[in-house]
């Protein structure tokens, strides 16, 4: 029985959030009403000719210096012929052999283990159109009786990144989207909104005996904008192939559909000659020279990236591995923690509070962090509170929810529900003593040695208090109520 | 060599439809053309660096800063059907 391994690579589309458009004036726009951006250009009207958007060269730059690319010196456009109702001009303006920036490696981490994927090149092209399918069912192309095009999207400044194979499981691609993703939302060139299509990719998947250093013959599944669906799409493609391969059969090259309805990938149908692009240099465009001066000022006003932070947070908070890379991987969470601590609050305690409540708050109401209904200073608040004895660990997650329901301070909501920790010993006393006397015989089991049973009456005691007592008085009171 | 099947070949990529008068008159007018590429590639090109463009210019970019577009109304104003808002296309098969 040979034991098969996959080999995955990867091509990532990112637009690019500047104002414009890559090669002509009309604004970028999210949700306007359709056809309202365009103009003869991007219409594709003759005559008309593209200009290069200088700011999208800079964050197409941005990105690839983020991946540890080299940006080459010169680089030209070229024209990949093909006919589609989006794609006005039957080309779309894109890079070939001198492209922006090659030979890159982005790092990633899949559970404990961190992971480098070689990065082929970075490059610059335009977006398509948005295509509506009408008739039919609803959106899709088999049974739509015509499409209607929105050109507004048509020309946005599109970024491709195409890996090397260098992925080795579902799991890992899914974590590399995501870090990656990460990646360019922390460089401000795009919120990678996957909603809105902003990031997708192509994975392209073979299989080979384990060990073995060539390269299967692969499948591509196109254009995916679901991490869910791209890991559910490789667990499907892989075995499958194995199978074929087990049965003496050959794997050809084409491109599939994954249907998360059936978890199956199925062929799409093939577009005749369709992979015959016809490259050649864009004669309306000229070349690219870029300053090596003005790179190496971009990669001095880099912002500080994932990895690095992931690295400074076990460092300065003392935080570990796993908790950094929760807290610091994403730029919208770490900020949020960053400012807990920042304003008075443990650097533990506040990561513990925000990986727990304050997340599992955000994922019930599905809301980015920074957006959640308890700001930074309230938590920040709150930790204190807890810190420094007023309110118990478990009325503080009491507090926490009556801060998201009220919209309230902390401290409001401790004196409105009278949440105080109690740290009275006679109010406690007379607590531990009545739970003591109803309970005689867990006393007897615990005199008789039974030391766990200390748990029990804790336990006891916190209820009776509504969670408020102090756990580490309620401690000494107990052991000196049951006489040890 | 050029053959009718590459000319056959091409039309089709470029959405050409060509009698057959029309792809041998082709066929024998390429050939010519290629020949005449072909002549070129005699010379000795070593240390010549490939030319993208005959300007001798270099990075014609523009600021990102927004135009105004065209009216929905004259964008729309040259299609062949429109539906509401959009252009209307066949269905694609």
């Amino acid at each position: 029985m040979t034991a098969w391994e996959p080999v995955i690579g990867l091509e990532m589309h990112v637009e690019l959030d500047t104002r414009t458009k890559m090669f002509c004036a009309c604004e970028v726009t999210k949700g306007d009403a359709p056809n309202t951006h365009t103009c003869p250009r991007c219409l594709a009207h003759p005559g008309a000719l593209p200009v290069v958007n200088q700011r999208a060269v800079e964050y197409a730059a941005r990105i690839a210096l983020a991946l540890n690319c080299s940006v080459r010196p010169r680089n030209i456009f070229h024209r990949k012929n093909y006919f589609y109702p989006d794609l006005p001009k039957a080309y779309q303006i894109s890079q070939y052999d001198e492209p922006l920036a090659v030979e890159g490696w982005f790092e990633y981490w899949v559970g404990d283990e961190k992971l480098r994927c070689r990065i082929n090149r970075v490059h610059m092209e335009e977006d398509a159109a948005k295509l509506i399918h009408a008739g039919g069912d609803a959106g899709r192309i088999a049974g739509s009786d015509y499409s209607m095009v929105d050109f507004n999207r048509g020309g946005t400044p599109l970024i491709e990144i195409v890996s090397e194979p260098d992925i080795p499981s579902p799991e890992a691609a899914r974590e590399l989207l995501q870090q990656l993703r990460n990646l360019v939302i922390e460089l401000g060139v795009s919120e990678c909104n996957m909603e809105e299509g902003q990031i997708r990719w192509d994975a392209n998947v073979s299989v080979r005996p384990k060990g073995s250093t060539e390269l299967g013959t692969r499948t591509e599944l196109k254009n995916m904008n679901s991490f869910r669906y791209l890991q559910q799409a490789l667990d499907a493609e892989i075995p499958r192939q194995v199978e074929v391969l087990e049965a003496g059969g050959t794997i050809d090259l084409e491109t599939l559909h994954f249907d998360p309805d059936t978890g199956t990938t199925t062929p799409l149908r093939s577009k005749e000659e369709a992979h015959d692009y016809r490259y050649f240099p864009e004669p309306d465009l000229v070349p690219l020279v870029i300053d090596p001066a003005w790179v190496e000022e971009l990669r001095r006003a880099q912002p500080e990236l994932p990895a690095a932070r992931v690295e400074r947070f076990t460092a300065q908070y003392g935080l570990s591995r796993a908790d950094a890379l929760v807290l610091g991987s994403a730029h919208a969470l770490a900020a949020f923690y960053e400012e807990v601590v920042a304003l008075g609050a443990g650097a533990k305690p506040a990561a513990n509070w925000t990986m727990g409540e304050y997340l599992a708050h955000l994922n019930a109401a599905g809301l980015e962090a920074g957006h959640g209904h308890v700001t930074a200073e309230r938590l920040a608040k709150l930790v204190k509170l807890v810190e420094d004895g007023t309110v118990s660990t478990s009325s503080g997650k009491d507090v926490f929810a009556k801060m998201i329901a009220e919209r309230a301070e902390p401290e409001d909501i401790v004196d409105k529900y009278g949440l105080g920790q109690i740290s009275d010993t006679s109010e406690l006393a007379a607590i531990v003593a009545a739970i003591v006397a109803a309970n005689p015989a867990q006393v007897e089991q615990y005199r008789g040695g039974k030391q766990q049973v200390i748990g029990f009456f804790v336990g006891q005691v916190m209820k009776a208090s509504g969670g408020r007592a102090n756990p580490q008085l309620v401690n000494e009171l107990l052991r000196k109520a049951l006489g040890t | 060599m050029i053959g009718e099947d590459d000319v056959r070949y091409v039309a089709k990529l470029a959405r050409l439809r060509l009698e057959q008068d029309e792809v041998a008159r082709m066929t024998g007018e390429l050939a010519k053309i290629l020949a005449h590429i072909d002549k070129m590639s005699e010379l000795d090109m070593a240390g010549v660096p490939p030319t993208a463009h005959v300007l001798d210019v270099v990075n014609v970019t523009r600021p990102d800063k927004p135009q105004p577009s065209l009216s929905r109304s004259d964008a729309l104003r040259n299609a062949p059907a429109v539906d509401d808002a959009c252009f209307r296309v066949p269905r694609m098969s």
